[in-house]
């Protein structure tokens, strides 16, 4: 609880924290918040790329869809994404990096050789190219992005489990017998979390950007679904007259990932005081 | 501090072989047969057989794979299925325009980073120090191709001063090429009017790309400053009657700026992956635009041997920034050994 409480004294970080609950509050609510939810799939073609006005607060898209509903409505994918992917990336990365760092051998160095081959490429190539041949769509997206960050959360945990291993709680364990499945999972594990938060934090805010290019190029989402990159693809071709089409989902895709980072940010200063020492 | 450099070479050979291996992996995960789809739709059973028996799609997939590996040493990444010539050639073609951007933007980024997180840390907690904060958080939020359009829709069409797309401009038609780089071969053909053009082209995908960049170089920095102003030599140097501004370029900045260093290397895959998107919407004639052509045609063959290349060149740059570091801090190679 005490940490929590210093998260909220920094006031960055407090506003993180608010634009995150904001974007969940919003995704969860979505279809109540929308003004015209059934704008997710329908199209009125009849008021196609009308500006901002009180009917429409973004305007509408090319196929007359309210952009206002469409950005809401576009929060629970963006979340649904960010969070499936880290999540599916926590529970590869964990286990590999806390069995690489417990012992040295051949275990570990095979571990992390492969971890190094996945750091190899810049993340948004390797997606490329798996959520092409996986045959382009959301689901090949998510799985492309999942490969692609598992090994952040692997290096984190072998880091952690490498540092705690010579420590003396954790030779005091094995003194007493203590199985190693059950010394890394139950004591050398939630020493690592906070590391493994942060990075989790910084991941969804960088799952959300990547997610939106690879939506943005076309081996994302497909229309009509109502995804930010894709929207902004989309409104390229009625530049420079439907200016408000390309604007709001963009602005939506700086502002949930902002709110990330200012998160992870704090978390990041909460959890290594050595940081929290150089920003005072 | 040679055997530095070829100790750290020799450990990026390994994980430059497994990508040979993965990119292998995944060539033969592809939807359906290989042959079949090289043959195209209307082959017959025959045609594919006899493809299968051309390309070795029929002997074990082990020796495939060894195969593989020695073609991609030598040089050898397949033909485009959807040209049909050689993607080694369509990518040796289209890298300079990439490495030009991504080297101008990060160039951009380290001179306005390093300078924006020194000020910073000289004005801690003050109004710069916030700025710049914002700006280095605030940086890394934006999505490139986003900020690519709205620049566009500025610049180059509400305004209308910047280029909207290209490298330069058709009525100049190419300059003859000798590095491919154009900020370099214009000046060569000595055509400074082409020069600018190029200039001018160079403007807003460099901006956009430098942008992340140069937040977090900023970020780095700031911290970096901040460590090293606690030192005890500053102190000395303090009370030895140095000024502040000579006093954090000459001594501070040297220590703080090793860590700047290493995060440069990192930021470069960061710079290649939004150069995709940022070519994509300027047209610019790169790597970029060559993976989502891929992409848009399902020519896996180039999408690979993309994604090869792009790791070849970020093991290079890596291996590049660790020996910059051991030059800046011999202490670096020192702790390797």
């Amino acid at each position: 609880m005490s940490a929590l409480r210093q998260l909220l004294r920094d006031p960055v970080a407090a506003l993180g924290l608010a634009i995150v609950l904001f974007a969940v509050l919003v995704a969860i609510f979505a279809p109540f918040l929308a003004p015209y939810p059934d704008d997710a799939f329908e199209s009125h073609i009849m008021q196609r790329l009308r500006p901002p006005s009180a009917e429409f607060l973004f305007g509408t898209d090319n196929l007359g869809r309210d952009m206002f509903s469409r950005v809401i409505l576009g929060t629970r994918s963006a979340l649904f994404v960010a969070v499936s992917v880290v999540f599916a990336a926590i529970v590869i990365g964990v286990p590999v990096g806390l069995a690489a760092g417990w012992r040295d051998g051949w275990l570990s160095e095979t571990l992390m050789r492969v971890t190094d081959i996945f750091l190899a490429v810049p993340q948004l190539i390797l997606a490329l190219a798996l959520g092409q041949l996986l045959a382009p769509g959301i689901g090949a997206a998510m799985v492309a992005l999942t490969l692609t960050y598992w090994p952040f959360f692997a290096r984190t945990v072998f880091a952690e489990t490498r540092r705690l291993r010579t420590s003396l709680f954790v030779d005091a364990l094995a003194g007493i017998g203590a199985h190693p499945v059950r010394i890394l999972l139950l004591h050398v594990l939630p020493n690592a979390a906070p590391a493994v938060l942060v990075r989790a934090t910084i991941g969804m805010g960088f799952t959300i950007l990547t997610a939106a290019i690879l939506g943005f190029l076309g081996v994302g989402a497909a229309p009509p679904e109502p995804d930010w990159g894709l929207a902004v693809a989309e409104a390229r071709q009625h530049l420079p007259e439907a200016w408000w089409f390309a604007t709001f989902p963009g602005l939506a895709i700086m502002l949930l990932v902002l709110g990330f980072n200012l998160l992870g940010d704090g978390l990041r200063d909460a959890a290594d005081p050595r940081l929290r020492r150089s920003r005072r | 501090m040679l055997l530095y450099i070829l100790r750290r070479i020799a450990l990026a050979l390994p994980a430059l072989f497994g990508l040979v291996v993965l990119t292998f992996i995944l060539s033969r995960v592809v939807p359906g047969d290989p042959a079949a789809t090289l043959a195209g739709d209307a082959a017959t059973p025959a045609q594919i057989a006899d493809i299968r028996a051309r390309y070795g799609l029929d002997r074990p997939l082990l020796e495939q794979a060894l195969v593989h590996v020695r073609q991609v040493v030598s040089g050898d990444l397949g033909n485009s299925l959807f040209s049909g010539r050689p993607v080694s050639l369509e990518i040796m073609q289209r890298l300079p325009a990439t490495l030009e951007l991504t080297f101008v933007a990060l160039v951009f980024a380290t001179i306005l980073g390093v300078a924006l997180g020194l000020v910073a840390a000289l004005d801690h907690n003050g109004p710069i120090d916030h700025l710049v904060r914002i700006v280095s958080v605030g940086g890394l939020a934006i999505a490139s191709f986003w900020l690519a359009i709205m620049l566009q829709l500025q610049f180059s069409m509400e305004w209308n001063i910047l280029p909207l797309r290209g490298r330069i401009d058709v009525i100049y038609g190419m300059p003859h090429r000798v590095t491919g780089f154009l900020l370099i071969d214009t000046l060569l053909a000595g055509r400074p009017d082409m020069f600018l053009d190029a200039l001018r082209h160079m403007v807003l995908p460099a901006i956009t790309l430098a942008l992340p960049g140069l937040a977090t170089i900023a970020r780095f920095t700031r911290s970096g400053v901040l460590e090293a102003l606690q030192k005890d030599y500053v102190l000395y140097a303090r009370a030895a009657g140095y000024g502040r501004f000579r006093l954090a370029a000459i001594y501070v900045l040297r220590n703080a700026i090793t860590v700047t260093v290493t995060q440069i290397g990192l930021l470069f895959g960061a710079l290649i992956s939004g150069a995709v998107a940022i070519e994509a919407v300027f047209d610019w004639p790169g790597l970029g635009t060559y993976a989502v052509q891929a992409i848009l045609s399902a020519d896996y063959k180039a999408l690979l041997a993309v994604t090869l290349v792009v790791g070849v060149v970020y093991a290079v740059v890596n291996v590049l920034v660790d020996v910059a570091q051991a030059l800046i801090d011999p202490r670096v190679a020192q702790r390797a050994r």
